[in-house]
């Protein structure tokens, strides 16, 4: 591959090394055009939410004679129902809603990898356990569940709210790991490590890791679809009080205000709706370039 | 969002390993009884609602400052009871005895909800919550059964098609348009059509589709009644539909994929038999078992989903009425009405797996899952 004569000039040091792994990564992303403009999608939308906001100052400007006006050069996404320029809202809307999705695709994650893979490696009673526990957690009906806690205790945390919704996303995953450590613990590479006494550790991280990290990679971007969707749709109910403006609030107003029965607000529903929608899609997206990036099977291939 | 789902198929797959039955003795039947599929899987349904149940017991009973306390303070310092009648109060209300040791009241909470008792409103008052619950759970089940059916008959043969026409035209676009529809929640699709098809484009009346019957009607076995029925549940059960119909059409493709490659397919068409009787027979009866395995995963989320859904259309449903007694911190009727749709959901599942294990013989004869 082209890629190897570059990696081996920056070699010697550790961040030479990182860069030149990421470069071919880069590389190896873009060989599937679908795949690496979903990439460029969900860069661009956590770019512009995390930094954006630093540049763009939030409109918050009463404008009575400017209500619901259709996009134009000083309001490029339209207006809402008080005047104030969507596409400010749109910038500083994203980061509450990522946050939260991101943070709970990790501890879902976390949970799922560790019992999953837990499970099947010990076995026995501690693995008939897990599986109960995934079993069970799956027939809760979710967003139910979170509605009914969100009504108990007062969610205006958001480190709270990720934490809920990663507790309850993870069972899928979970089996979907359980089986696929069951399968790669009988492979051949995995019996002669065993034989040869490598040790759990060096099974665990060296030979059954590498062959899993794709696999997860690719569930989480999944997971953090699924806790996007948790997030604002807890926030479209308005069960989830947080303060800052955000896209799932903007849906909420839109819907608890009437403005969605308003013909002239299409804009402003439009937007968080195509912001989170974009967002989604490009993960989605993502994926087949990184089933591509972590499967060298499919990459000598292409 | 369907990738995870697909493992789960595989997962049984891998536990389902024949146990050789041993017969004789009363002992033998026991144990024989103890692994059938059908008691393991209902042990399991019964322990999660008593988990529900506890869950729900400790949430809204002992939350320091959660809604027993709450209502107790408020009682005392609004409408300045004492203390002693504002307890007696909450007592009736949540039908718990405050006064008791926890474990008794937790006790008599769980023999309350076996004999149906769940409390009464504390908006509504005097009214029981199971009465509000029976009037609204047909809605839901009428609404999500409909949709799940229809979803799952279109995805599947559209699966079929697909995989049967694999690489046509007509696949591509089906894949592509399955993955796409799989890919929006099911909400923001309801805000879409609410939005375009409601407001903008204006092809039905939003409004006056809102609740589960137009005023005025009764419900009865007649016409009038079934189709105002189905125009009020109509754009629910579209939404359900288009929120679950990619997963199916998209495990169905794969597996009938698979399917058409194996021996038995090859010596059925070897046999000279029709085209439509191995389609049916042979090849569709196999292929639909993975996807059937989601339904139970599908029947979750789309319970769960109701609550937006609801929410979004004004349908007066299970969802609409949660919803509700959370605005209004309902709390009895939030508990009873959470409670049922779990169990609604635990019930629907089992109902699933069972027929799963009709329509799969290796699980019954396996008796492990």
């Amino acid at each position: 591959m082209a890629s190897v004569t570059g990696e081996s000039r920056y070699r010697d040091s550790a961040v030479g090394r990182f860069l030149a792994g990421f470069a071919s990564t880069l590389k190896l992303m873009a060989r599937n055009k679908v795949g690496f403009a979903g990439f460029l999608v969900v860069v661009t939308i956590v770019l512009v939410t995390f930094v954006g906001p630093i540049f763009v100052p939030l409109d918050e400007t009463v404008r009575v004679s400017q209500i619901y006006k259709t996009p134009s050069l000083s309001y490029p996404l339209g207006t809402d129902s008080e005047g104030k320029g969507v596409l400010s809202q749109i910038i500083h809307g994203g980061r509450p809603i990522l946050t939260i999705g991101y943070l709970a695709a990790v501890i879902s994650t976390t949970i799922a990898v560790t019992l999953g893979s837990l499970g099947a490696f010990v076995g026995g009673r501690v693995d008939t356990g897990f599986t109960w526990l995934a079993d069970m957690v799956l027939t809760i009906p979710q967003l139910p569940l979170l509605a009914v806690l969100a009504g108990v205790l007062s969610l205006n945390n958001k480190f709270a709210v990720a934490g809920l919704i990663g507790a309850l996303f993870w069972p899928t995953l979970m089996r979907a790991t359980r089986a696929q450590v069951l399968s790669l613990k009988e492979r051949d590479y995995v019996e002669s490590a065993r034989a040869l006494d490598l040790g759990t550790p060096h099974i665990v991280f060296r030979e059954i890791a590498p062959n899993m990290a794709g696999y997860i990679a690719i569930n989480f971007t999944l997971a953090v679809t699924t806790s996007m969707y948790a997030v604002v749709g807890l926030t479209l109910l308005g069960l989830v009080p947080l303060s800052e403006n955000n896209w799932g609030v903007m849906l909420n107003l839109a819907w608890t205000r009437g403005a969605v029965f308003s013909k002239d607000s299409i804009w402003y529903i439009m937007a968080p709706i195509a912001a989170i929608a974009l967002h989604q899609f490009g993960l989605v997206a993502m994926n087949r370039s990184l089933t591509e990036v972590f499967d060298p099977r499919l990459r000598r291939g292409a | 969002m369907y990738g995870p789902r697909l493992l789960v198929g595989k997962d049984r797959e891998l536990a389902r390993t024949s146990v050789p039955a041993t017969g004789g003795g009363a002992l033998d039947v026991f144990r024989k009884v103890a692994r059938s599929y059908l008691f393991r899987r209902l042990i399991k349904a019964l322990v999660t609602v008593f988990v529900m149940a506890s869950l729900t017991f400790f949430l809204i009973r002992l939350m320091p400052g959660g809604p027993v306390e709450a209502y107790i303070a408020n009682l005392v310092t609004q409408y300045n009871v004492s203390h002693q009648s504002a307890t007696q109060q909450a007592a009736s209300l949540f039908s718990l005895d405050l006064d008791a040791p926890v474990y008794q009241q937790y006790l008599e909470y769980l023999g309350n909800l076996v004999r149906g008792d769940l409390g009464e409103s504390l908006v509504s008052r005097g009214v029981p919550v199971s009465k509000i619950v029976l009037s609204y759970l047909p809605w839901t089940l009428f609404s999500i059964g409909s949709a799940l059916i229809i979803s799952f008959s279109v995805g599947v043969f559209l699966g079929m098609i697909m995989a049967y026409k694999r690489e046509s035209k007509l696949d591509h676009v089906l894949t592509n348009l399955g993955s796409m529809v799989s890919a929006i929640p099911d909400y923001i699709m309801g805000i879409l059509i609410v939005v375009w098809i409601g407001v903008q484009w204006e092809l039905v009346d939003i409004t006056a589709m809102r609740g589960s019957l137009s005023p005025g009607i009764q419900p009865g076995f007649n016409l009038t009644f079934i189709g105002d029925a189905l125009y009020h549940a109509s754009l629910p059960i579209l939404t359900y539909v288009l929120g679950t119909i990619g997963v199916w059409m998209l495990t169905m493709r794969g597996s009938t994929e698979s399917t058409l490659g194996e021996d038995y397919v090859t010596v059925a068409k070897a046999r000279g038999l029709k085209e439509r009787r191995i389609a049916t027979a042979y090849v569709g009866r196999n292929a639909a078992l993975p996807p059937f395995t989601q339904l139970s995963i599908s029947i979750a989320l789309v319970f769960g989903g109701s609550l937006l859904i609801e929410w979004l259309y004004v349908y007066e449903g299970l969802g609409y009425v949660l919803y509700n007694s959370i605005q209004q911190r309902d709390y009895p009727v939030m508990q009873g009405v959470f409670l049922i749709i779990t169990t609604m959901v635990i019930l629907a599942n089992l109902l699933a797996d069972l027929l799963y294990s009709r329509l799969d013989p290796r699980i019954r004869v396996g008796g492990r899952d």
